[in-house]
Parts: structure tokens; C-alpha cells; sequence
């Protein structure tokens, strides 16, 4: 018998030893994602229980890292901080997006292909420059809220302070309320619409529909969305860093960053604090496959099809379509508007008609003159473009190991691929760092390091991309082609990555445009010369550049935003859903 | 009862004009008359169904319900879904999955504005659990129960409000085979027994001939013809409904006249002259199209006995089927084929001759249609 890509035992008993190209192929794929995803796991481990090297000095075996990090009485300020932010931001963010999604879905309130447009904005608008747009609107001294805030009602004091446990919670959780609402949208969708129709029929008003058995039914999807919102949120680095440090509000990211960052900069503690971290993602995200993967409780059998009936919630209507426009107001309004107005100005000051006459677009100028800004974006086009598509490759042959073959503990490797999912960006920084500050070898301080880290991060989304695409592909196409004659080499070039493209394409536009936003692992990681945009963004920031700042934010979203554009036109011709 | 009037129902579309989905869709259904919508996929039953249920708004017409204008697009009412007081089934039954048998079917009395009493509630959805047979399963998790346990359920659940209008939307089409000819006899047990006005929907011919006191056969989005089961089946009115309601025979010929006496029609066809039986005026010297039903095509071996009046004529046999209880023969009458049904003891050799005669109230001729003419010229 041929034996057929996979389908044959690998550690099958006929001839002598099997020395075939895919083996050779299928090991060095699997060792490399064991490399990425593992290795710096171990250092960072390895690290929490070391002295720092000093000088000449080695490392040394201590305790002192976790001691220092939990004996100090700043610790559980720090850990109630962590905890109250990341459960305030998702709560925040599920409730505003639950109900979008649920008014868009479910009633026939206007402006509804708003919503639908909104859903990008975490897409287009990076984390950094949403929050430092939220600077500019909520700081107590110089936001424009709390100016106009002032102006017309005569008061002293600001309306709000962003600078808070509170303002970083609304940040957060804006920022994150179109992931929701996505998530909750296709909750709501893969609902069979008959189950509520059976309810109206019954005579239930469309409250009691939606509380009997919309939410109660889409629970399941509630509590996993959640748990994905908090291991995002208590992950988040830029809100913290920004909003959070400079009021001493430290929570386990920024807490890191600044072990790092001080002088002399304690890795161990920081090591100390990421291992917790990473112990409180890797229980949500445990949890969380745990309850998609016993979600089919609820599965019902599903009907024709029909879209569900729009509900008429008459007058409430105009309501939710003022809550569509002040959401809208609030997630991508306001926050670009801000950065617009301050990008066309030569020094940062509140809109007035005195400054709208200094309109001026030097900054514009100025920023891209930046020696360093022309080499960033570089880098951060090169990151994102080889980080994608070695991404999707390695994964592809990955998911063909674990989907096709009977390899023994494929499943491992379906996990060790899937794992940096639970790594928070600054913890997988900083496992990277120290694993290649030990090993040595060159790559510390190159863009060869960043490089490793876009990859590693993002190996999750090619494997999620792969698999959905590969599990459709029928066995048979590949037996064909073996039957044919091809090897497997050819019959992956061939037949399986052709079929692969549209999940290969949308996985592969995916990575690229959260490659380009990437700062929290970044930030531990570059040096002078591969410094990425967002890095750029957050210097101007430590240098008070607000101007310039703004110019080279507002270019970035644009960028991002005919990138997004194309690449959903493009998908949609592949016949991709959306990201 | 339930009266439909000048019914319209469009869909938009992301390009290009709305879909009509029903368009001047016209009926009576007479209290506790069983009365179905049958025709297949896409002929707009469902949303005619919907329409009258509320999950979709007609763009027009009026639909009355026991006296009571749920719909009218001249006076501008249209009540929701959930004032209406119709029981509904849904194909996938819509079993709520977070619920017990007992608190699927309590809820349409649950979620009234005048609540009953608990043990008043506790009372009727027992009483109508014991009717669908389900209720020594009452506290059961709705999931567990079977597909046929389920769509009682939904049965149950729609009976419990003691609707003015039982609306069936392919209740049975998610069941096997077996059970569903089980749950026919169920169906129609329960409803004849309650004396609920029923608008049912199906694509299955079997089981619309088999419950139903009165069918509107669609097409198109069209009601093409409204009748008792045996009314549709042996006198369809239009080509559509003949070749969509069992098999039959089309023959094309040319009206020669009307015979006064007999009160039958004589038409010149490829198999001969041939006496017909028509509902619709013909006019002589035009064309005409026969539907006659194979098990009224009959073959006999033997010349036929004279005296009654038949239409006879004479083929080879060109092929047949053995299907058990009865033999399919198909008949080769000049150029043309015609397959008739008959008993198993007909044992004729396949190339032999034999006998045909029909008698002339079967042989059904229907006007020819401008358009099914246009089709065949195509």
C-alpha cells in the first residue's frame, strides 16, 4: 500500500526505518513550536527562583523573588487592584456590548450597520492611542470633556478623572466592548430564532422573551465571554501603564513594567509577578475552553433558517438609537476627533476659534522627518508581514499533524501551539528576554527577537484559523492525490494549501493587523533601531510629543482602517467570515 | 375560524427587487375545519403561516380571526404575535432547552398578564400533558425527551393556551418514518377531538391528503387550487396540482365538441379519440391537456366486456416494475407512454399487446395555460 499522508502509521512496521521528507517536515515544525511556546516558559520559571546575574557574578537559587514580591504589603493593593480592574473592565465591556448586540439582533431600532461598523474599531484604533485620546478628553486639567464640562455649567471642579481605578475601567472596557458585542452577536445568531418566536406566540412581552429565554439560553456564551474579556483585560498593558502609574495605581502588568524599568531593574521580581499573572490567564482560559467545549448542552435542532422577526419595541426605538449614537460618539467619535483636532496644531491646546485659526499640518511633516519614524514603520511592516505568514505556514503544517495524522500526542501539540493564548504580551516579553539574555547567541536587541515574539504570540490564531478550515477539507482530497502519485510534499503544496487559502488569507490579514498594534511584548523587547510604530507612539508620549504623537497616530489608523477595508473586501471574495 | 384576504407578504432582498414570497393569497378555514397549506419548497406556505401568525407583516390584506381583525393594511391594525392568542408549532418544535417538560409547557400561562393560580396552572398543563401522553414526564429536563416526545411537547405547549387558531408549520418533517405516520394519526385524533380551527403547513402530499378536512395546494407564491382531499387528488384543476399530487399520465389533444347527452367532452389525442370529463369550460376546436391517474389506466389481456361506456385503446407493454402490491406497467400507445398501476396477478410478458380502457370521469381535461404552453415551446 502507498502510504497516504497520514493515514498510513507513521510508526508503521514496513521498512526498516521511515526516513521520509514528511517526517523530517512534521519534526521540525513540531520542535520549532515547542521551542517558541515552551523554551522561554522554562526560563521564565528557571528566572523567578534567580538571583539577577551582576557583573560577573552567576545566578544563584533564591526564594527572595517570590518572598520580595509577597511579603511587600504593596502586593495585595496590587492583586485586588489587578482583580477589580479586569472584572470591572469585562463586566463593563460585556454589558455595553450584550446589549448592543442584542438591540442590533433583535429589535428594529435604526442606524444598525453603525453598530455592525463599530465592531473594528479595537481593529483600527491600537490600545495606545485609544487611551491617550482618552487623555485628552478625561484628564482632570486638560480634557475636553471636563473643559466643556466647566464652561457650561460654571464649575470648579472636573467632571471626570480619568487618572482612576474607574477611568481606566471605562477605557478598558469601551476599548473592548466591540469584542463583546461580536462575541454576544454571534451567540445570539447561532440561536435557533424559533425558540423565541415559540415564546411570542405564547404570548410573552419582548422583555420577558429576552430575560426568559434569550439571555437565559445565551448564558453559556455570557459566562465564556466573560472569562475572554477578563484574561484581556487583567493582560491589558496600556491602560494601566498610562492611566494607572502616574496615580500609583499599580496593577500585575504595569507592576512588571516597572520592576523592569527601574534602576537597577529587578527581572527576578517581575518574574515573580508574571508567574502569578500567568497563573490567574491560564485559569480562565482553562476555564473557558472547558465551557465551549461542554456547550453542547443547548444545542438544539435547528430550523429553516428564516432571519429571526425583528421585534417592534415602538418608541424605545429612538432610545436605543441614541444609545447606537452616543456609543458611537464615545468608542470612535470623540477619540478621533481628538486626536485630529490636536494633530493640527503646532502646540497642544483645547479647540477654541483663536486656535482653529493655527491650523497647520507640520506635524505631519515634522513626524515623518523623524529619522526613527521611517525605520518603525519599517520594522513594524516587516514584523507583521513575516511574523503572518511564517505564522500561518508552521500552523498549517501543525494542524495537518494534529487533524490528519495518528501521530501519538498530536494533541500536545494542538495545546503547546495554542498555549501563548494564557501568556499575557509583557509576560511572553519578558520570558523571551530572559530566555535569549541567557542563551545568548546574538539575537538579544536585533529585530530577530521581536520576531521570535510576534510569532510565538500569534501561533494561537494561526492554529484557530487552520483547524477550521482543515476540519472541512474531506480526507479524500489528499487520499486522491496519493492514489495519483504524488508525494507528500506535493500533495501538501498541491491540494492542501490551495484549499487551505481562504482560512489561510484571513488568518494571515488577522496577525498582520494585530502585529501592528502590538506593544506589550514590544515594549521589553526593542532597542535602539527596532523600535515598532507602537513603540514610537509611546515614546512620544514619554516625551510629551502630544502634536506629533497625534499626527503619527491619526496616519496609523487611517492605515489600518483601508487595510481593514481591503482585507474584508478581499475575504469576502474568498468567502471568508469576518475576523 | 380563520378568514385570509387579498394576502401579500414580501421579503427584501441585500440586491435587486423584494421577493413576493405570497401574493393575493385568498381563504376561508371554517371553525374546526383542518386546513392545509401544501406545495413545495419556497411556494410560500411558511410565510403565508408566519403572516397570519405575526412573524412576518404582510405588505397587504387582511386576516380575521373568530371576528377579531388581527391584520389589515386598509384600516392600519396589525396586533403582534404575542396578542394574538395563536398556538404555534415550529418544524424544529423550538423545545426551550433550559427548561422542564413541565415549565416548557406551563409558560405560555406563566407569562400572562391575568396569571391563574398556581394549582390552576398545575391543572391544565397536566391535563394537556396527559392529552399528548406526557405526563408521567413532567419534570423531566426538555432535553432528554425523544424527537417525537419533543414535538408532543410543542403540541402541548401550543394547546395549553387554549389558542383561537392551531397553526402547524411542518410539524412532522423532522421525524422518521415510522413515527411519523404515528404522529399523524395522533395529530388528527387530538384535533378532531378539540375541534381547533388548524392551518397546517407541509410539503408532503400524503400527510396533507391524509388529515386534512380542506387543502390550498401554492405555487409561486399563489393559492392555484382550494379543496377536499379527494377533490384535489381526482379533479385537479390546473397542470401544477395534477403532476404535484401523486403520478399521473399527461396527454395533449384537440377539443373536438361537447356531447349534450353524456355531458362529456370528445378530444382527438396520439393514443385516439378519446371521451373526457372537464370542470372548466373548453372551447371546441382548441387544445386541452389530460391528467388521467395510472391506477385508472386499466389493462386487461382479454377484449373488455361492451355495454358500459369506455375509452379503449391498444399498446405493447414496454417495461414494468414489481413493487409488490401492485405492478407498475408502462404502455406503449403509438408514440406515446403511458404507466398504469395494477394488481400483481397481471403477469402480461413485456412486448406483448394489450387492452386499455379509462373511464371517461377520469380522464380529466384541463384548459390549456398560456403559460405551461409558453413552457413546453421553450
Amino acid at each position: 500500500m502507498t502510504s497516504v499522508g497520514g493515514i498510513a502509521n507513521p510508526r508503521g512496521k514496513v521498512g526498516a526505518f521511515p526516513v521520509e521528507p514528511r517526517f523530517l517536515g512534521m519534526g521540525a515544525v513540531g520542535a520549532a513550536i515547542a521551542w517558541l511556546a515552551l523554551v522561554p516558559l522554562g526560563f521564565l520559571f528557571w528566572q523567578s527562583f534567580m538571583t539577577p546575574r551582576v557583573g560577573g557574578r552567576p545566578a544563584q537559587f533564591t526564594l527572595g523573588n517570590y518572598a520580595g514580591a509577597y511579603s511587600s504589603p504593596d502586593t495585595l493593593p496590587l492583586l485586588a487592584n489587578s482583580l477589580a480592574f479586569a472584572a470591572g473592565a469585562s463586566l463593563l465591556a460585556l454589558a455595553v456590548g450584550s446589549a448592543l448586540a442584542w438591540i442590533n439582533e433583535r429589535t428594529n431600532t435604526p442606524f444598525k450597520s453603525l453598530v455592525y461598523a463599530l465592531s473594528v474599531v479595537p481593529l483600527v484604533i491600537p490600545g495606545i492611542l485609544f487611551v491617550v485620546a482618552w487623555i485628552m478628553l478625561g484628564s482632570p486639567k486638560i480634557g475636553l470633556v471636563n473643559l466643556a464640562f466647566q464652561k457650561a455649567f460654571d464649575a470648579d471642579g472636573p467632571l471626570i478623572d480619568i487618572y482612576s481605578l474607574p477611568g481606566m475601567i471605562f477605557v478598558d472596557g469601551l476599548h473592548y466592548s466591540p469584542i463583546a458585542f461580536l462575541l454576544m452577536t454571534s451567540a445570539f445568531r447561532a440561536m435557533d430564532p424559533s425558540l423565541e418566536e415559540a415564546a411570542m406566540m405564547s404570548g410573552a412581552s419582548i422583555g420577558g422573551i429576552a430575560r426568559r429565554v434569550t439571555f437565559t439560553l445565551a448564558w453559556p456564551a455570557v459566562a465564556a465571554s466573560f472569562l475572554i474579556l477578563f484574561v484581556r483585560s487583567i493582560e491589558s498593558f496600556e491602560t494601566p501603564a498610562l492611566l494607572g502609574l502616574p496615580v500609583g495605581i499599580e496593577v500585575f502588568t504595569s507592576a512588571i513594567y516597572d520592576a523592569i524599568h527601574r534602576y537597577p531593574s529587578d527581572v527576578g521580581l517581575a518574574s515573580a509577578y508574571a508567574m502569578t499573572l500567568l497563573a490567574i490567564t491560564s485559569f480562565g482560559v482553562f476555564w473557558q475552553s472547558r465551557m465551549s467545549s461542554r456547550g453542547g448542552r443547548y444545542a438544539t435542532v435547528t430550523g429553516k433558517g428564516f432571519r429571526p422577526r425583528r421585534m417592534d419595541i415602538g418608541r424605545w426605538r429612538w432610545a436605543a438609537g441614541g444609545f447606537f449614537l452616543l456609543y458611537a460618539l464615545l468608542v470612535i467619535g470623540l477619540p478621533f476627533l481628538v486626536l485630529l483636532w490636536s494633530s493640527l496644531q503646532k502646540f497642544y491646546s483645547a479647540p477654541s476659534w483663536a486656535a482653529a485659526k493655527n491650523i497647520t499640518p507640520k506635524a505631519y511633516y515634522a513626524v515623518l522627518a523623524y529619522p526613527n519614524v521611517a525605520t518603525a514603520i519599517w520594522n513594524s511592516v516587516f514584523l507583521a508581514l513575516s511574523g503572518a505568514t511564517i505564522v500561518m505556514l508552521l500552523t498549517a503544517v501543525a494542524c495537518w499533524i494534529v487533524h490528519r495524522t495518528k501521530t501519538r500526542g498530536r494533541w500536545l501539540l494542538d495545546g503547546v501551539a495554542s498555549a501563548p493564548l494564557a501568556l499575557p504580551g509583557l509576560v511572553m516579553g519578558l520570558a523571551i528576554m530572559v530566555c535569549y539574555l541567557a542563551l545568548g547567541g546574538g539575537v538579544y536587541g536585533t529585530i530577530w527577537i521581536m520576531l521570535i515574539a510576534y510569532v510565538t504570540r500569534f501561533l494561537p490564531y494561526g492554529m484557530r484559523y487552520n483547524s477550521t478550515s482543515m476540519i472541512q477539507l474531506h480526507p479524500e482530497l489528499e487520499e486522491s492525490a496519493a492514489m495519483s502519485g504524488a508525494s507528500w510534499s506535493l500533495t501538501f503544496g498541491r491540494v492542501v494549501l490551495p484549499l487551505l487559502k481562504p482560512g489561510l488569507v484571513a488568518g494571515w490579514i488577522y496577525i498582520v493587523i494585530v502585529s501592528v498594534r502590538e506593544l506589550s511584548s514590544s515594549i521589553l523587547l526593542y532597542s535602539p533601531g527596532t523600535e515598532t510604530v507602537s513603540v514610537v507612539i509611546w515614546e512620544l508620549w514619554q516625551n510629551g510629543q502630544y502634536v506629533e504623537l497625534s499626527a503619527l497616530g491619526v496616519m496609523l489608523i487611517a492605515a489600518l482602517f483601508v487595510f481593514v477595508v481591503a482585507a474584508q473586501a478581499v475575504s469576502r471574495q474568498f468567502g471568508v467570515r469576518e475576523v | 375560524m380563520l378568514s385570509v384576504k387579498g394576502l401579500n407578504t414580501e421579503y427584501k432582498t441585500q440586491k435587486g427587487p423584494p421577493v413576493k414570497a405570497a401574493q393575493n393569497v385568498e381563504f376561508e378555514a371554517p371553525k374546526g375545519v383542518f386546513f392545509t397549506l401544501l406545495g413545495p419548497s419556497g411556494c410560500g406556505k411558511t410565510t403565508t403561516l408566519r403572516s397570519i401568525a405575526g412573524l412576518e407583516r404582510p405588505t397587504s390584506g387582511a386576516i380575521e380571526a373568530n371576528g377579531r381583525v388581527v391584520y389589515s393594511s386598509s384600516q392600519g391594525v396589525f396586533v403582534p404575535p404575542n396578542k394574538r392568542n395563536f398556538g404555534m408549532v415550529f418544524q424544529s418544535y423550538a423545545i426551550w432547552p433550559h427548561m422542564t417538560v413541565f415549565s416548557n409547557a406551563s409558560f405560555p400561562l406563566e407569562v400572562r398578564k391575568n396569571k391563574l393560580p398556581k394549582a390552576q396552572i398545575r391543572e391544565k398543563v397536566m391535563k394537556v400533558l396527559h392529552a399528548v401522553g406526557l405526563d408521567h414526564l413532567a419534570e423531566r429536563d426538555a432535553t432528554k425527551l425523544s424527537g417525537g416526545q419533543q414535538q408532543r411537547l410543542a403540541l402541548a405547549r401550543a394547546l395549553v393556551m387554549e389558542p383561537e387558531i392551531l397553526l402547524l408549520d411542518e410539524p412532522l418533517s423532522n421525524l422518521d418514518a415510522k413515527l411519523r405516520e404515528k404522529m399523524r394519526f395522533e395529530l388528527k385524533r387530538i384535533q378532531r377531538e378539540l375541534g381547533l380551527t388548524t392551518i397546517y403547513v407541509t410539503h408532503d402530499q400524503g400527510e396533507a391528503l391524509a388529515l386534512s378536512h380542506e387543502i390550498a395546494v401554492m405555487n409561486e407564491g399563489r393559492i392555484v387550487q382550494i379543496g377536499s382531499p379527494r377533490a384535489i387528488y381526482e379533479r385537479p384543476a390546473n397542470r401544477f396540482v395534477a403532476d404535484f399530487i401523486g403520478t399521473t399520465n399527461f396527454v395533449d389533444g384537440d377539443v373536438k365538441g361537447f356531447d349534450d347527452q353524456t355531458k362529456l367532452w370528445r378530444m382527438s389525442t396520439p393514443i385516439g379519440d378519446l371521451m373526457v370529463s372537464s370542470d372548466a369550460p373548453l372551447t371546441a376546436g382548441g387544445k386541452a391537456t389530460l391528467s388521467i391517474r395510472p391506477e385508472d389506466v386499466e389493462l386487461t389481456e382479454e377484449a373488455p366486456p361492451a355495454g358500459r361506456l369506455l375509452n379503449l385503446a391498444n399498446g405493447v407493454v414496454d417495461q414494468k416494475v414489481f413493487l409488490g402490491d401492485i405492478v407498475d406497467f408502462q404502455v406503449r400507445v403509438g408514440d406515446v407512454m403511458l404507466l398504469s398501476r395494477a394488481h400483481p396477478s397481471l403477469r402480461t410478458p413485456i412486448g406483448d399487446k394489450i387492452n386499455i380502457r379509462m373511464d371517461p370521469m377520469k380522464c380529466v381535461a384541463l384548459p390549456a395555460e398560456p403559460a405551461a404552453a409558453a413552457q413546453a415551446a421553450a
